[in-house]
Parts: structure tokens; sequence; C-alpha cells
């Protein structure tokens, strides 16, 4: 397999392609599959055979198209036409529009302009909803591994880290780190006994499903992005850390290694150069502490998930060892098109300090929720109320919640805020890996915060005691507030120990796992005042003793 | 050091010990492959038994106390057999907010248990997940393999009572519900 190979068949596959003159596309990432799209791909792919159309008219299914919520989701005409909710018994009316321009049934008509495709920047989602993530000669269609072929033919490692650093490429995992300064490091580090390349895609955060929807949509691209950082950093042997509670995930990429080895664009000497590179699957078994970095390399090894203290960071000593490159499947996503258009491309895009775009999933109470891709330095209100297309069933927006659990709430005067890693962080929250979760007015804030101290505490490993009996605490200080039976010296209480259990845990999960209390303090501390002194709860969540009943007690 | 290794057989002739088996070899009877041997032993027992615990433990050459630590410390392992049928409610941030507490208070009524219990007649085991990524369709539940988006306290006890009765009811409930 060299460079020539590889252009053949991108040229065999786009004439394959442009022979075809209609192309319907039928999502078939797992929110869709969950709304049975494998049943609408079936009945549109029965009905064009039906009608004798297989020459001109082939059905496709592709990744993820975001909007989650109206699915399954169809699309034609390189995505000028949208379809939603659509059923297997709505294949003769898509068919109908498709080929011969009716007009299609309202309610599965969706405007493909609305300003929740029309705002989004794709690059990490460029193929999603376009290509097969089945097959590899597809994404060879795109451009596929063409960077990681010009990368081994034309450049050196040196030069691949240089403009990856030129990009300004941050870790995507949530902390932000410097991607090319990681890389370098890497690089420079002596390794007797070789070196690792791992892809960090145990996506922990509830509410956060952006690596699942980019493995399930184009999983080529992450194995991509991590040979070409292996062939930078001198690694010959990646692993990739999937949750096992992405079965679908984890098939698409065990595929997509098996395609790739034999092409040939992953295995010995690729491309006819003296790189060699191979990638293992391994999974994991929900344990949320496995998303930090020694914790993951505990748990690849074979041994329980539980952190160790930094320094040695794993780029000197990680697996078995050994320098280990640690990277998210967003930050590895970002690499083959920041080698292709070059680094000034991506550092022209964003806001100063953050380049190029992020990728979020907006849950919760808002109207879209889904996967968008923006620049950074978007507005929270363009994203919520625009993309997000704004809070459903007439209520009112409260806060929104980034960074999972060891993120914070963003209330409503800081809307207008342009995100990026350092605007979450000085209003006391996260970029994190980047969930949104919108809350309305029918949600408690000390509820939530409970709600993530209950998740800390359960996921805590154990291992060091700020954390795993900090945590404890908090979660009944927060239950007595909820339950009504706190008093004011609880609250004071409950600061105290936030800011022990910060300070004092020996990793990121107990180090961060105050933050929900303190932004939601911050913010919304007369909701705790009301849980305390009148036993209030005002969005009616938390099942509180009346007051009247605890006076004659 | 013993010289020589010679792996245990398995501990019966049930065919299910041939995957645990494959996967060993696969990773060459790595100590580093526990959790992936384990992974295969779930898939293959629908639970970690004590006897499977112990036989992985000699072919792999780890401490049986490490392969319980590992098996008790991840929450995807289970050391109790799962009833004949698991629901599984998703409990992530955004199925929080939209109600996954009303829909494990509305199987704790129909079917009296708990997240990670199992009901008196094996009928039925509930379970709640972390996050299952499709938040879009938030709340959701699993019934068996079956993923449920939109869920409300209504239909699920409507699969649940569907669970728990004899198994023509099971049926009729399966196909009312699916296109739900």
């Amino acid at each position: 397999m060299n460079q020539d190979d590889l252009k053949n068949i991108a040229i065999e596959e786009q004439e394959k392609n442009s022979a075809i003159q209609h192309e319907i596309k039928v999502c078939v990432a797992a929110s869709c599959i969950s709304s049975h799209s494998d049943q609408v791909k079936s009945a549109l792919e029965q009905e064009v055979k039906a009608r004798g159309l297989g020459e001109c008219c082939k059905v496709k299914g592709v990744g993820c198209m975001g909007l989650c919520a109206a699915g399954p989701l169809v699309s034609s005409h390189h995505g000028e036409q949208m379809f939603q909710s659509v059923t297997a018994s709505d294949a003769a009316a898509v068919v109908d529009t498709v080929i011969e321009n009716k007009p299609a049934p309202a309610a599965i008509v969706l405007d493909p302009k609305q300003p929740f495709f029309a705002m989004q920047k794709k690059i990490v989602l460029e193929n999603c909803g376009e290509i097969d993530p089945e097959r590899i000669e597809d994404y060879i269609a795109v451009g596929g591994y063409e960077a990681l072929f010009n990368a081994l033919t034309s450049m050196k490692p040196v030069q691949v880290i240089e403009q990856i650093s030129k990009s300004g490429l941050r870790g995507r995992g949530g902390a932000g780190f410097p991607t090319g300064l990681k890389w370098s490091t890497v690089a420079k580090a002596q390794a007797p006994n070789g070196k690792y390349v791992i892809c960090n895609a145990d996506e922990g955060d509830p509410g956060a499903f952006m690596d699942r929807s980019v493995l399930e949509s184009d999983p080529h691209r992450i194995l991509e992005g991590m040979a070409i950082a292996a062939y930078a950093c001198g690694a010959s042997k990646g692993y990739i850390y999937c949750r096992a509670e992405y079965p679908l995930a984890i098939k698409r990429l065990k595929d997509a290694i098996r395609q790739a080895e034999r092409l040939g664009v992953l295995g010995n000497e690729i491309c006819d150069t003296r790189f060699s590179f191979r990638i293992e699957v391994r999974l994991g078994a929900g344990a949320f502490v496995c998303g930090e970095e020694t914790a993951l390399i505990h748990s690849i090894e074979g041994n329980r998930g539980t952190p160790r203290p930094r320094p040695p960071f794993p780029a000197q000593s990680g697996l078995w060892g050994a320098p280990t490159l640690i990277n998210n499947v967003e930050t590895y996503a970002n690499v083959a098109p920041i080698l292709r258009n070059g680094g000034e491309w991506f550092a022209a895009i964003g806001s100063e300090r953050s380049k190029g775009t992020k990728v979020f999933a907006l849950a919760g109470r808002v109207n879209n929720t889904g996967l968008i891709e923006v620049p950074m330095g978007v507005s929270l209100r363009e994203i919520v109320f625009k993309l997000g297309g704004g809070i459903p069933d007439g209520r009112t927006f409260k806060a929104v919640q980034t960074g999972g659990p060891s993120g914070g709430c963003v209330p409503e005067q800081y809307l207008d805020m342009a995100v990026d890693y350092e605007s979450l962080a000085s209003v006391g929250s996260i970029m994190g890996s980047g969930g949104m979760i919108i809350m309305d007015d029918s949600s408690c804030m000390v509820d939530v915060a409970k709600y993530f101290m209950d998740f800390c505490t359960s996921e805590s490993c154990g291992k060091c005691v700020p954390c795993r009996v900090g945590t404890a605490h908090m979660l009944d200080l927060l239950a007595k507030m909820t339950n009504g039976t706190a008093e004011q010296e609880d609250l004071a209480l409950l600061e105290r120990l936030a800011e022990m259990v910060r300070a004092t845990s020996l990793c990121g999960l107990g180090q961060t796992a105050p933050n929900p209390v303190f932004s939601t303090l911050r913010y919304f501390r007369d909701e705790y005042l009301n849980h305390i002194e009148h036993k209030g709860c005002a969005a009616g969540v938390c099942e509180l003793k009346p007051l009247a009943a605890r006076v004659g007690a | 050091m013993q010289g020589y290794f010679s792996k245990p057989s398995p501990p019966s002739d049930d065919r299910r010990w041939k995957l645990v088996d494959g996967t060993m070899r696969r990773h060459g009877h790595e100590p580093s492959a526990l959790i992936e041997v384990l992974h295969t032993v779930q898939e293959s027992f629908g639970f970690l038994t004590q006897e499977a615990l112990l036989y992985v433990a000699k072919s792999l050459r780890v401490p049986l106390s490490k392969v319980y630590g590992v098996a008790t410390f991840y929450h995807f392992f289970s050391m109790k057999p799962a009833g004949e049928h698991t629901c599984v409610v998703c409990t992530g941030t955004a199925c929080y907010i939209k109600g996954a507490p009303a829909l494990l208070k509305a199987i704790e009524e129909t079917a009296g248990i708990r997240p990670g219990e199992t009901t008196s007649d094996g009928k039925l085991s509930l379970v709640t997940a972390r996050c299952l990524g499709s938040c879009g369709l938030a709340p959701l539940a699993v019934y068996d393999s079956e993923i449920q988006g939109k869920v409300t306290p209504e239909k699920i006890r409507e699969h649940v009572r569907g669970f728990m009765e004899p198994a023509v009811a099971v049926c009729a409930a399966a196909e009312t519900g699916v296109g739900a």
C-alpha cells in the first residue's frame, strides 16, 4: 500500500459515487438506531428496489447528523433535503420526494437551513452524516488517510509536531493542555522499550456523547489521528480505551481496525516506509475515574483503575513504564484536518487562546437536543437559544451545566460570554469534554449539586481519604438540605469541607468534585438558604417536610 | 518460579469456557488481559461466578485476591446472576433532569425492586446506567437489549408488568411497546 494505491481507491470510489444520481442517507448512529432507523433503512432499500431505481438511487447508512431529538434522520441531495422522525411507513413518501420532487408530508420535513445546522462549523464532524462508517473506502474517497501518507513520505516527525503546535490545538478531554507540547514531550522522551499512544474514549461524563458519535460515525478518523501521533512521537503500538457501555462504537472501531490492517494503512511498513503501527481496543468496565490518565493506564494494564500521583507524567513514564501519549477522541479527530490544511488554517478559527472548533452535546431542557460543532468563542446565548432552539414548554432558562461532575453551572447573567477554556474557568465551570446540560426553572440547584455529589461519591475509587470520605460527608450534608433537616451551620460546614476536598485530593476526580457545589453556591445561594431556613424548594423537586409539621414536632 | 507452567483445564465441559479460553489465548495469557477476560466471562455466563474467577486467576497466573479486587472495583461486572429480563434505566444528567427518578419510582411501585435488585421470582432485574450516551432521547430505558427513548412512567410500568407476567403477556407487551 502506497500513496498511488490510496489514490486509486479514492478515484474508483468517487467514480462509483458519481454514477449515482440520488443518494439517500440514513443515520445509523446509536441514537437514531434506538428510534429504529435500521428498519427505516431497509424499508427505503426495498422501496428503491421495488421501483427498479437500483441503478441511479442508493440508500446509504451514515453517521450522526446531529439533531438526535428529531431522529431517525434521513437526508438527500447532499444535505439540502432533510427528513425527521421518519418511520418505515414513510419510505414511499421519502423516495417520492427525493426522486420525483413531490412535496413530503409536513410532519417529516426538516429544514436544513435552520440555525441548528446553518450556524455550525464542522471540522471534527465533517464526515459525520456524510460517509458510511462501516466502509474504509468511503473514508478514503473523501481524502481519508491522505494526511497520514503525506506525513510519512514528506514530513519529519518534528515537522508534524510543529504543525500541531502552530495550530494551537488544546486537549479536548477537558483540561485544555496544549497538544503540540504534549506530543513533543513524548517525542523527546528516551524509550528503550518503545512508546505507546493511547486514545481516551472512556467518555464518562453523564450527559456527554460527543466521542461516542465520532467513534460511531467516523472511526477511521481516530485511527488516522493516532497513527500520525505515533509517527510524530516514535510509537509503534496504540490502544483505544473505550467504554463498554458503547457496544456499537466498539464494534465499528474493531471493524475499522480490521479493514485498515487488511488494506495496509495500519500494520507493518505503512506506505512502504519503515513506520509500523498497530492499534488494539481495550474495554473499560464502568469506572468514571478511568478517564483520569494514570487510572486509565492502570486499567489497560489489567489492574483496578486507581490513579497515582504525578509526576512522573505519562509522557515520561506511562503504560508499563514507557513514555505514553494520551489524548482524547476529539483531539485525535482534529489531527488529520490540521495536517491537511496546515496549522495556520486551524489557528485562524476560534478565539484568541482557544483555537479551532468544539463539539458540544446539547441535552436537558432544550428544544434541539443533539450534537453541535461551533467555533470557540461563540456565545452561550447563541448555543442555547439559536442552535438549541430555546427552552421547551414556555419555561424560563435557569443555568447551563458544563463539564459534567467536574464542572459547574453557568447562570443567565453570563449567557453572552464567549465560550472558551478561559472564560468558562473564570465563571467557576470548566470546558470539560463538551457536555452541556440546559436547565430550566423546574430544576432545583441544590438537588443538582446533590446529584453530582452522589455521582462522585459512588465513583470515588477509594484510594485517597479526602475524596473517599469527604465526598460522602458532602453528600450527607446535601441530602439533609434536600430533605429539610439541615441547620444553618451545615452550610458553613459544607463550604469548609468542599474547600478541603478540592485542596487535598489525589487526582482530578476529587479535586474537582466540589465544583458543582461551589458554582451553585456562588450563583444560587438563595436556593440553599431557602432550603435551610424556610424548608422550601422553589422548583418543587425536593420532598421537604412542610414547615408547620416541623414546628409541631 | 516454577519452570513450566501448565494451564489448568476448565471447571466443566460447558462450551462457553471455550470462548473464555479463546480470549486468554488471543492475549497470550498475559496477566494484563484480566479485564478483557472478565468481559468475556460476563458476556458468556451473564455474571462472574466464583468458579470462573478461580479459573481465570489460575490461567492468567494472577492472585485470586487481585482478580476479586478488579471484579468488584468496576461497576460493569456483576457477581450475582441477573433476572430473566433486565431493565436498565439511565441516570445520566440529561435523563435525571428529564425524569429518570420518576421512572425508578414507577418500577419500584410496580415490581417492588430498587436499582441493583432482582424480583424474588427471578423474572426481572433493575439496573441503572451512568449514561448511555443517547442524551438526545432522554429519559432512556433499555428493556433487555432494546433501547427506548423518551420513556414515561406509564410506558415503563406497562413494560415491567409485561416482564413479570407469563410468557404470553410478554410477547403482547413487546409488540405494543416496540413502535411506541
